[in-house]
């Protein structure tokens, strides 16, 4: 295999891999901000802003991976 | 590859120094907003007409929010704060516009974006708490923890720049591939969920700046 191809496997594992716990993460971090809200509706509005932080922190682990993928594909050091 | 995220397209030089596309995009939205603020600013009146209500709404949200988030009063961090979120929201929904990339889909304007909130932690934390109990802040919650507390200081602020840049630029790839698969019509929802993306991003930023802030003044538990 060449550098090129183990390039582009590298970037396609990278985000298929890398998105499923952050997306399982995701998933569970709103089931239990709804389940918090079902419960106590008044406080809604703390709550969802605890969750716009708590998911962008869980983001953040997907978005290295597609900046890993974006480094291996368009600005690879090994391709020069 | 043609059409590289990372690559910059040099639009003129001034003296020596290269002057790219998203400084001419940045600098016009400066200008558009500046303008926007001054026209609506020019006559403030205490019965509020329409565009005047409009913005003390904006303002008053701002301002609540950051008092909520950092549980004082929120006067000394509006300005950088409220600056901050709504030269995002335009900056990110910017790319809607035809012939126009979003600056913040450059690595460059998220990474000066997240250098600044980084010096605006520590020079908050400085003037608010004094440097003596703001340094002290550092050895919390015991000695051991420094060279963590110093590790977080950069890589959150690496990541904050990391998510913008990743986001916007993520967005427009996706809309840029559809657009080859399939041209007509077919973009549109992503460009919709675009639209949300870049609201959502520039709240979180915001929101996160606020965070470490308050991390620095010693109102939010780090």
């Amino acid at each position: 295999m060449t550098v090129q191809m183990l390039s582009i496997v590298g970037a396609v594992v990278a985000v298929a891999v890398g998105s499923i716990s952050p997306a399982l993460a995701e998933g569970r971090a709103i089931a239990a901000a709804m389940d918090g809200i079902a419960r106590q509706p008044e406080a809604a509005g703390s709550l969802s802003r605890t969750l716009f932080v708590g998911l962008a922190m869980i983001e953040t682990m997907a978005i290295y991976c597609l900046v890993v993928a974006v480094l291996l594909v368009f600005a690879n050091p090994l391709m020069r | 590859m043609s059409y590289s995220p990372l690559e910059n397209v040099i639009l003129f030089h001034v003296g020596i120094v290269p002057v790219s596309r998203i400084v001419v995009t940045t600098w016009g939205l400066m200008a558009a907003l500046t303008v926007a603020s001054w026209l609506l600013t020019r006559s403030l009146r205490v019965d509020a007409g329409g565009w005047q209500a409009m913005i003390e709404t904006v303002v008053l949200g701002i301002e609540e929010q950051i008092a909520a988030l950092l549980n004082r009063d929120a006067a000394p961090f509006l300005p950088l704060l409220g600056t901050l979120f709504i030269f995002l929201v335009v900056a990110n929904l910017s790319g809607m516009v035809p012939g126009v990339r979003a600056p913040t889909a450059s690595i460059e304007t998220p990474a000066a974006l997240a250098a600044i909130v980084f010096l605006s932690v520590h020079f908050f934390g400085v003037r608010i708490q004094g440097l003596g109990a703001y340094l002290k802040g550092y050895l919390r919650p015991n000695p051991v923890m420094l060279p963590f507390n110093i590790l977080s200081e950069l890589t959150r602020s690496f990541s904050l720049a990391m998510r913008l840049f990743g986001n916007i630029m993520s967005e427009e790839l996706v809309v840029a591939i559809i657009l080859v698969l399939a041209g007509l019509l077919v973009p549109i929802p992503f460009m919709a969920f675009g639209i949300l993306v870049g609201l959502v991003q520039a709240y979180i930023f915001s929101v996160l700046a606020a965070v470490y802030i308050g991390g620095g003044i010693g109102t939010i538990a780090k």
